[in-house]
Order: structure tokens, then C-alpha cells, then sequence
């Protein structure tokens, strides 16, 4: 362990970059690439079916905020999720079998990738319907507040979700109850295949939540540690009572929407520019840079996240289906009622 | 989709009056099933369906006679499409163009009752037909409370099974018809021989000595017996000669002469006779009897006989010369079981024995007299060793 | 949990159906401190239909929440707070304003305790107002609650009697799952016997009822229905038809025992349902007695509905709209093969 060294964060957070610290942000950040890479290897080889939403450039964003959430957090995810769900703390085995449709799938096989819960690390999902977990992670924070308990919901959402009528409803309504919810929009420029310059007048997504009353900032989502001082600042300021709080990431996805698509709605060159600003590379760049990270420390880290990932695979694959029998259970909690 | 068709019940049957149907459209039915009553000449009769499938549309209703041959009912196999059925002859309007290939025009099959859900239901538990209902529900269908009302207004409760009703005219129609063709159309020949029945009468009395009378055997059944194993070794004797010549058949079906309270004669058929014990033999030749009468013979009871015996020792005969009852090719007629001097088998000593006196009847076109004879002979034999006929 | 006493409301021989929802949402807040109320104007206002009047003094603002016209946005912070712990009761104005929020409600409350594998339940009871009579016209007057039955996951109830709206909701808010409750605004002025304390209690959300009984026809009906199907009954009675009326209180699950009992005694069937016929809830029924009906049935069930329409602001087109006691007698009338009277 080395001593304690700071990284001059854009706007002064206090992030504590100790070789501890960064290379958890590190291995996290490895971690997830590395699961999103297999799931693509995965769809192709059909073990891996329905909507499949990658993460690939965009780990600093929910790396970064999660580094500055403590466990009794909640989280509310939309359907490229995978992130928050290993990064909060559900095992790469729940994950992966919820992935493959298995019975011991963190959903128990009946959520799949967009729909990932973890009631011990409190996700309260991945939701799938754009804009859908505003509301509810506005009630979340409402039954903490009017129960005083100390907890701060982390509500992940996209650009896209902005142009939805709940965006506005759900910031207005948290601000005007001054709730506990840090909204986090992962602004990857592109709703679907339609480029934010075509859906929104304005595309000053923090001058927006700001016309609410909230506290907003716009930060750099490719770069983990400015994420996570970033986080840590509207963390803070929630705790003390100051209400919600909107954070702009401004990142960007590598892959497909969903798992292929054909990328008619942007140029291989701004995808090429953005490959530069890799979240990862930067990390490690920054790393060896400042003496934290040598190469035997990497491999060993991408040896460990290898050997995660393939025990997850071999338990996903070797896990069991849920029994047809069961088809109608969780329907209602009376498991007898239609 | 095949159809049930009127069946023939006997060579002379021509028509048949539908009494009832004891299955309904949309019932699965079983190749055996009894799906309706038709009243002949010789009574009512259980009709069994040949062909499994599902009942559809009934073609034919309560009460109406219809030749041989109609279509009656609609049953769905599983294969091609329904066919037309045969427009009703008397319909009322013009017949349609398909019912020219019909050869026989069948009677007016009044259309189906539009009756509940509810009431069919009903009906059908009850005993109730439907057609006699006037209906007083929606559009003038017949519901639940026409049905109800129906059955108490009934003296009694519908039974089961609507009782045979046996017309003396029309049965002794049918035997006239069926006995002028048998001598108009075979060449008979007759044989006889007087039997040594003493073994049979021995061995039967034991049998029944310590037997409830419910369960004591007939001689007429050890004699059916014995006939059923000998004509395994004649096949020319047992089978049905038909348009095609003679068919011999593979088991012995014996055809069992009953005559009738009020007069009549029928000859329903013991199945498989030469494969079945006695006391099996006898129970099913009590319930042919108590059937017979009460006029509930299944079609095939009455069409499946391949050779008749007929027994009239009850009456004190000694000897018949039966006739033939077509399409079958032998008859076998004993005569009374009587005590005769019998000269013993060392040719020289007479003894009292109890004898019978068989006579063969046989259809000289499908078998010859030596035939005959050989027949005789191993009938004998084996009333001779009675224990192998149990 | 905690409770706290309540002071005496003064005990009056007869009260309304609105006084009802009222008192059933004071003692739900009475009994559990987890339970509190929040939509539009329940507050301040006192609610649209005066049902929540005086609950903003007595509880204060932390539980009886006047909300922005956000209808998805506090549904959905209803579920949000439900799945943390609270018994939120949500009320929504009408039932079509429930559309802005059906995302939350379909997509949310429904789905969460099957997509979450069995993690999270949804402890939300939505209460809204339906139906029309007021004259309020097409965008505040329509039947849809039949929609919500068509969805798994959810419970939806239609107290039609003083002793259902004050008993329903402490055992809607006992139920794990998410409880839509329909309020017909033709009942709130309904006036009766105060329900007594025994008999509020004893009420179920699982059961159908027989407010009626008869032999002759099953007159099958819900919520705002239920009064003008006992009247037709009436009318039917001095006609020599006796017809029972069974009043569904629980859309769904549907007590399919309540109503194939009802139909098997009497052989016949109407259903009448304010909602539109096509793909209704009249439908289901209709098809349900089909299936496992069918061979005790006299005749067709038949259907009462409203007309497929808009809901006209006209007075004369909007009850000529709506079914009709007239129109469900001759329906009844019907099914026994008689014309007109």
C-alpha cells in the first residue's frame, strides 16, 4: 500500500486516490468491460438471447458514482445495467446466470439483462421502460425521508429519458419534496440510434434539471476519478439535507444500442475519436503515470477478473433452469392466485 | 367423416324404426359402442356403431323407419369431409340435387330440435326426447323446464332402456320371409345319429349337484359346447354364404334358438363359443335369454350367429330336421335327452342310457353328406370325454 | 407500526358512501403510520370529490400529500416508496387521468414481483374515481377499470356499497401486491345505515357477493351498476321473473365460484358492465360462463354495456349511453324467451 496521494478532481472533490482506492476503481472498471466483451461472445454463441445493452465506454459513469455510495444506497438502473448490478456488489455469477435465464439468476431468470434486481444491495432494477425509474426512485427516496433514514437514491437514466415526460415531473416533484435522489443521466449523445442535436431543443441537459431548482453539474464521464469527485460532491450535499442533486455524465457507448446494430446514425470517425478518450486506457495510463500500477499488478488483476468471469460462465452454463411449473409464481405474492 | 348407416340386422330386415339414441352429437364413440335402439321385426335392438369417431349430427329421429342403408347419423372420424347425406325423400321441399345418388331415399328427418344447453343436458339424463318438446325459451327452444316438466309428466320415470316391443305379426313376417328364402334358395341335407349321452349326464349332474341353482349349466350349453369344438375341425359347416360364395369363419358364433313368450323365435349369438368355459357360456346365454325377451338384442347379437343349434328336448321331442337360418350353412337340432335301451359296448349286453338324437342340417352347395358325417361323428366323441368340454 | 388514537367521529345512524372512503382512509392512517395519501388536491382542496376533506388538517402535510398533475410520476413514487417500505395509498382524479400513469401502473406495479424473481413486492393501493352520470363528458367519465383487470399482478376492486368502501381498503393495504380501487362517481352522494364495526371488518377483498337472490336469472354486475341492476330485479320481481344479483366487489381475481354457482341455479345470465362491450369485462365473464357453464345454460348470456361511444356531455345522449335499468330488464327478459312487458 502506498500512502495517500490526491489527483487534482475537476472541482475540487475529494476523492482519496490511494493505490488501494484506484485500483478498485480499476478492477471494477475491468471487471465490467471484460463482462460486457463476453456477453457480446455469448449472444453470438445464442447462450445469451433477447435484448442485450453493453456498457463499453461508459464504466466510469456508474464506477465512479458507486464509489461514492455507501451500501444502504439505492440504485435504480435502466436496461444497460449490467454495471451497476456487479458493481454494487451482485455476484458475476447472479449476474451471468440471469443472463443465460437460469434459476439462480439474480431475477431468477424471469428479468434477463435489462431486468436486474438485487434486493440485499438494493437495485431496484433495471427498468426497461425509458424514463420509468424516475418516478419510482423518487418514491424510494420519499419513504427514506419521511422514515429519516440516511440513505441516498442513485437514479441512472439516459439522455433519452429526458425528452420523457417523468424526467420532468419526477425532478420537479423531488425538488419540490426536497428528496434524497442523485439523478444521474448518462448522456451518451444518442437515444436509441437518434443523436441528442435531433431530439432536444436544447441540449443542455444540466441547465434543465437546474430550471427545477436542483444543484446540476455536467462532468466527464470518461474519466472515472472526475465521476467519482463529482458523485462524492452531490452525495454530500444530499445527505446534508440540500435535497436532490443532477449529475450529467458525458460519455459515450463503443458498441451497438442493443447488441448489433448497423450504426447508420453515426460516423466511424466519431466513434474512432471517442476510442481515445477510452475510459480504461486513461485509467491506466494515469495509473502507471503516477506510480500505482505496474504491469505485473495489471496482469494480475486481468488474471483475476479472467478467472471471475469464466467461474461465472461454467455457473451459468452448468446452472438449472426454473422448472416450467413454476411459470406463474411471483405473479402475485399468494402464489395460488390467478 | 364417415356415417352410421341403418344396419342390416337380419338377412330380411329392409327397414328399421329408430327408437332411440343413446349417445349424443359430440360423444366419443368406441368401435362396439351401443349408440342407438332400432326396432325390426324382430324386435328392438341395441345397435352398436362400427366405426370410433366423434357423434356428430343426427340425421334421424325418434320414431321414424328408415330402409337399410340410411344415413342416420354423422360420425367424425378424423377423415375427409362429412359426406352429404341423403335428402330426406319425403322432405317436404324439393330434394336437392345430390340426393339423386341415393338409391334409397330415406324418410323426412325432421331438422334438430333447437333446444338449451341446459336442456339437452337434462334430456339426456332423463330419458326425455327432445323432438316430442315444444320449446318455450329464446326463439321458441326447448330449456331446462320443458325438459323437467316433460319427465313428470311422464307416469314414470323414463327408464334406461325403453322395453323391446315385440310385434308378433311383424316377427312371424320375418321368420316366414327368412325360413321361404332358407328353403328356396339351400339345397339341404339331413343326417342324423343317436348319441350315448350318458357321460354328458353324469358329469353334468355332478357339476350342478352341489351348485345354487343360479349356477347350474343347461344340457342344451354342454351339447352348444361340444357342437362349437367339433365344427373346428369342419370349417364348411360354420360361416355365412354370401354373395361371394362361402365364407368360413374363424370362431364359432353359435347362433341359440329362443323361443319367445307370445310366440316368435330368435337365434342370437353366443359369441365365440368354442373358446369361452361353460359356466361363462351359460351366463351369457341367460343374459341372451332375459334380453331376448325383454327385446334388447345387440345388432350383432342378432347378425353374428355362424351356425344354429336349436333344442327342443324340453318339449319331449325325439328328433328336428331343422332348417337353415341364411346366410348360415348347417344347423344342429337335438332332439330330448331320453333313457333307451342301449346295447352296451361288448355287443351283447342292453343297458337303460340316456341318449340324445343329433340332427345336421347343413347347405349341401358349401358341404357334402361325408362331411356331414365326420362332423357327426366327432360331435360324438366328445360328448363321450365331457370333462374336455368345461 | 405505530397507532394513534383517533377522535371520536360522532356516530350518525346514516352516513355517505363518500363519509365511508373517508373514514376507511382516516382509520388506515390511524392504525398504521406507514400508510399516507398523496395526489391531486387531497390535500388543500380537500379532494375532487370531497372524499379526502379535513385529512390535511387532522394528518398534516408528511401524509396527505397534494401532488403536482405529475399522475405517472407520483404513481410511480408511490411504488417507489411502497417497494421502501410504506403503504402509500395513491388517489388519482378519474380513471382516465390513470392512463398518464398506466407506464407505472402496467409496466411498474404489475411486473416488479415477477421481473425482480420474487425480491420485491409492491405493498400500493391506487384508489380513483370512475364512471360517468355527472355530465363530465368524454375525458372524465368512462369505464376502464376492466383494462386494469386484464393485467397479472394486480388486484382491482369496486366497493358499490357503503360497508365495501369503508371496509376495502385496510385489507387492500394488508395485501402485498399492488390494489387498484374504483370508485364509481355516481356513489359518493350515496347515502345508508352507518356500517357497523363488525360488519367492516368482516369484509374481504377476495369475494364476490349476492345482494340479491332469485331463480330465474343471474344478473351479473359491479360498482356503479349494481343499483340500477338491483332496481331492474325490483321490476322484474312485479313481472313474475325472479332475478338474483350478484355484485362482482373483486374484478380480479374474478370469484368465478360466486358467479357459476349463481348461473348453474338459474340457468341464465346477464352481465352488465358500464364498460364499452367490445373486449370488456363483460366479455370475460360471458366467455368464462361459456367455458365451464355452457351445458347449464337456457339461454345466450347476455351483455348490458354502454354504448361504444365517447361519453356524450349531453345529459339525455349520456344516460341514454349508459345501461339502462329498462334495457337490462328486457335483457333479462330475454334470456326467459319473453318480449317486451
Amino acid at each position: 500500500m502506498t500512502a495517500e496521494v490526491s489527483k487534482p478532481a475537476p472541482g475540487g472533490g475529494k476523492v482519496h486516490l490511494t493505490h488501494g482506492h484506484l485500483m478498485a476503481l480499476l478492477r471494477d472498471m475491468l471487471r465490467v468491460r471484460r463482462f460486457e466483451d463476453r456477453c457480446a461472445e455469448l449472444y453470438t454463441q445464442e447462450k445469451i438471447r433477447g435484448f442485450l445493452h453493453l456498457y463499453n465506454g461508459e464504466e466510469a459513469v456508474t464506477v465512479g458514482v458507486c464509489a461514492a455510495l455507501e451500501p444502504r444506497d439505492a440504485v435504480v438502473a435502466t436496461y444497460r445495467e449490467h454495471a451497476q448490478a456487479l458493481v454494487r456488489g451482485t455476484s458475476m455469477r447472479a449476474v451471468m446466470a440471469e443472463m443465460f435465464g437460469k434459476a439462480s439468476g439474480c431475477s431468477g431468470g424471469r428479468g434477463g439483462s435489462m431486468h436486474l434486481f438485487d434486493r440485499e444491495h438494493r437495485l431496484y432494477g433495471g427498468n426497461a421502460i425509458v424514463g420509468g425509474g424516475l418516478p419510482v426512485a423518487v418514491g424510494l427516496a420519499l419513504a427514506d425521508a419521511m422514515r429519516g433514514r440516511d440513505a441516498v437514491t442513485a437514479c441512472f437514466f439516459g439522455d433519452g429519458a429526458a425528452a420523457e415526460g417523468e424526467f420532468h415531473e419526477s425532478l420537479n416533484l423531488a425538488a419540490l419534496w426536497r428528496l434524497p435522489v442523485l439523478f444521474l443521466c448518462e448522456n451518451n449523445l444518442y437515444a436509441m440510434g437518434t443523436a441528442l442535436r435531433f431530439s432536444h431543443a436544447s441540449p443542455d441537459l444540466a441547465a434543465r434539471a437546474h430550471s427545477y431548482g436542483l444543484p446540476a453539474e455536467s462532468v466527464d464521464g470518461m474519466d472515472v476519478v472526475a465521476v467519482e469527485a463529482a458523485a462524492r460532491r452531490a452525495v454530500t450535499a444530499i445527505r446534508a439535507g440540500a435535497g436532490p442533486y443532477f449529475l450529467e455524465c458525458r460519455t459515450y457507448r463503443f458498441r451497438a444500442h442493443s447488441m448489433f446494430d448497423a450504426q447508420l446514425y453515426r460516423e466511424k470517425a466519431e466513434v474512432e475519436e471517442w476510442t481515445h478518450r477510452d475510459p480504461l486506457p486513461r485509467l491506466i495510463d494515469w495509473m502507471r503515470t503516477a506510480g500505482h500500477l505496474h504491469d505485473d499488478d495489471l496482469k494480475a488483476l486481468e488474471d483475476a477478473v479472467a478467472t471471475e468471469l469464466e467461474d461465472a460462465v461454467a455457473f451459468a452454463e452448468a446452472a438449472e433452469w426454473e422448472p416450467v411449473e413454476t411459470l406463474t409464481r411471483f405473479v402475485t405474492s399468494a402464489e395460488d392466485r390467478p | 367423416m364417415s356415417t352410421f348407416k341403418m344396419p342390416s340386422l337380419g338377412a330380411d330386415m329392409e327397414a328399421g324404426r329408430l327408437v332411440e339414441w343413446l349417445k349424443k352429437p359430440g360423444e366419443q364413440v368406441e368401435r362396439g359402442d351401443i349408440i342407438a335402439v332400432v326396432e325390426t321385426q324382430k324386435g328392438a335392438i341395441e345397435v352398436e356403431c362400427f366405426q370410433p369417431g366423434i357423434l356428430g349430427r343426427l340425421l334421424v329421429d325418434p320414431g321414424t323407419t328408415v330402409p337399410v342403408g340410411t344415413p342416420m347419423a354423422v360420425i367424425d372420424d378424423g377423415k375427409d369431409e362429412e359426406p352429404a347425406p341423403a335428402a330426406p325423400a319425403q322432405a317436404r321441399e324439393p330434394a336437392m340435387a345430390d340426393a339423386a345418388q341415393a338409391p334409397i331415399a330415406p324418410p323426412p328427418a325432421p331438422s334438430r330440435a333447437v333446444a338449451s344447453p341446459a336442456a339437452r343436458r337434462m334430456a339426456a339424463e332423463r330419458g326425455v326426447d327432445l323432438a316430442a318438446l315444444t320449446g318455450t325459451g329464446p326463439g321458441g327452444a326447448i330449456i331446462s323446464t320443458d325438459v323437467e316438466q316433460a319427465a313428470r309428466a311422464a307416469p314414470a320415470p323414463a327408464p334406461e332402456r325403453k322395453p323391446g316391443r315385440v310385434d308378433p305379426a311383424a316377427m312371424r313376417q320375418a321368420i316366414a320371409a327368412a325360413m321361404a328364402r332358407s328353403k328356396r334358395e339351400i339345397p339341404h341335407y339331413y343326417l342324423s345319429a343317436t348319441m350315448d349321452a350318458s357321460r354328458a349326464v353324469a358329469w353334468l349332474d355332478a357339476f350342478n349337484a352341489d351348485r345354487p341353482a343360479a349356477d347350474r349349466l343347461l344340457m342344451t350349453l354342454v351339447l352348444g359346447k361340444a357342437v362349437a369344438l367339433a365344427l373346428k375341425k369342419h370349417p364348411m359347416l360354420n360361416g355365412h354364404y354370401g354373395a361371394e360364395g362361402f365364407a368360413p369363419a374363424d370362431h364359432v358364433h353359435l347362433g341359440m334358438a329362443i323361443a319367445l313368450r307370445g310366440g316368435g323365435l330368435t337365434a342370437p349369438a353366443l359369441h365365440n363359443a368354442d373358446a369361452r368355459s361353460l359356466p361363462d357360456l351359460m351366463a351369457g346365454f341367460r343374459d341372451l335369454v332375459a334380453r331376448a325377451r325383454a327385446g334388447t338384442l345387440r345388432s350383432s347379437e342378432m347378425s353374428d350367429a355362424t351356425v344354429t343349434v336349436s333344442s327342443l328336448g324340453e318339449r319331449g321331442v325325439d328328433a328336428l330336421m331343422p332348417i337353415i337360418t341364411p346366410p348360415q350353412v348347417a344347423i344342429v337340432g337335438f332332439g330330448a335327452v331320453l333313457r333307451r335301451p342301449w346295447v352296451a359296448d361288448d355287443g351283447a349286453t342292453l343297458e337303460v342310457r340316456p341318449v340324445v338324437t343329433t340332427s345336421l342340417a347343413a347347405d349341401h352347395r358349401v358341404s357334402d353328406g361325408h362331411r356331414g358325417a365326420l362332423f357327426l361323428r366327432d360331435l360324438d366323441a366328445l360328448l363321450q370325454d365331457p370333462e374336455a368340454l368345461t | 407500526m405505530s397507532t394513534q388514537t383517533l377522535p371520536p367521529i360522532p356516530q350518525t345512524a346514516t352516513t355517505t358512501y363518500r363519509e365511508c372512503v373517508r373514514e376507511a382512509i382516516r382509520d388506515a392512517l390511524a392504525r398504521d403510520d406507514r400508510v399516507f395519501l398523496m395526489g391531486e388536491d387531497v390535500g388543500h382542496y380537500g379532494g375532487c370529490y370531497a372524499v379526502t376533506k379535513g385529512l390535511l388538517a387532522e394528518f398534516g402535510p408528511d401524509r396527505i400529500r397534494d401532488t403536482p398533475l405529475s399522475e405517472s410520476t407520483f404513481t410511480g413514487a408511490g411504488i417507489g416508496a411502497a417497494l421502501n417500505g410504506m403503504r402509500p395509498i395513491v388517489e388519482i382524479m378519474t380513471v382516465n387521468f390513470s392512463l398518464l400513469a398506466m407506464d407505472q401502473i402496467v409496466n411498474g406495479a404489475a411486473t416488479l414481483l415477477h421481473m425482480s424473481g420474487g425480491q420485491f413486492t409492491v405493498p400500493l393501493v391506487i384508489r380513483m374515481a370512475t364512471g360517468a352520470g355527472r355530465q363530465l363528458a368524454a375525458q372524465h367519465s368512462h369505464s376502464l377499470e376492466g383494462w386494469y383487470a386484464h393485467v397479472p399482478g394486480l388486484r382491482i376492486l369496486a366497493p358499490a356499497t357503503l360497508t365495501d368502501a369503508r371496509g376495502m381498503l385496510w385489507p387492500a393495504l394488508e395485501d402485498p401486491d399492488p390494489v387498484l380501487i374504483f370508485e364509481h362517481v355516481m356513489l359518493y352522494n350515496a347515502t345508508g345505515p352507518t356500517p357497523d364495526a363488525d360488519t367492516v371488518k368482516a369484509v374481504d377483498i377476495t369475494h364476490a357477493a349476492r345482494r340479491r337472490e332469485g331463480t330465474d336469472v343471474a344478473l351479473i354486475t359491479y360498482g356503479g351498476m349494481l343499483g340500477r341492476t338491483l332496481e331492474a330485479a325490483e321490476a322484474l320481481e312485479k313481472d313474475g321473473i325472479s332475478a338474483e344479483v350478484i355484485d362482482l366487489r373483486v374484478l380480479r381475481p374474478l370469484d368465478e365460484d360466486t358467479v357459476l354457482s349463481a348461473v348453474r341455479r338459474t340457468r341464465r345470465a346477464v352481465v352488465v358492465d358500464e364498460g364499452w362491450r367490445s373486449g370488456s369485462l363483460s366479455a370475460e365473464i360471458s366467455a368464462r360462463i361459456m367455458d365451464q357453464a355452457f351445458w347449464d345454460l337456457d339461454a345466450p348470456v347476455a351483455r348490458v354495456c354502454s354504448a361504444e361511444v365517447p361519453m356524450p356531455y349531453a345529459k339525455h345522449l349520456e344516460q341514454a349511453a349508459l345501461p339502462s335499468v329498462e334495457a337490462i330488464v328486457q335483457a333479462a327478459r330475454g334470456t326467459l324467451g319473453k318480449g317486451a312487458p
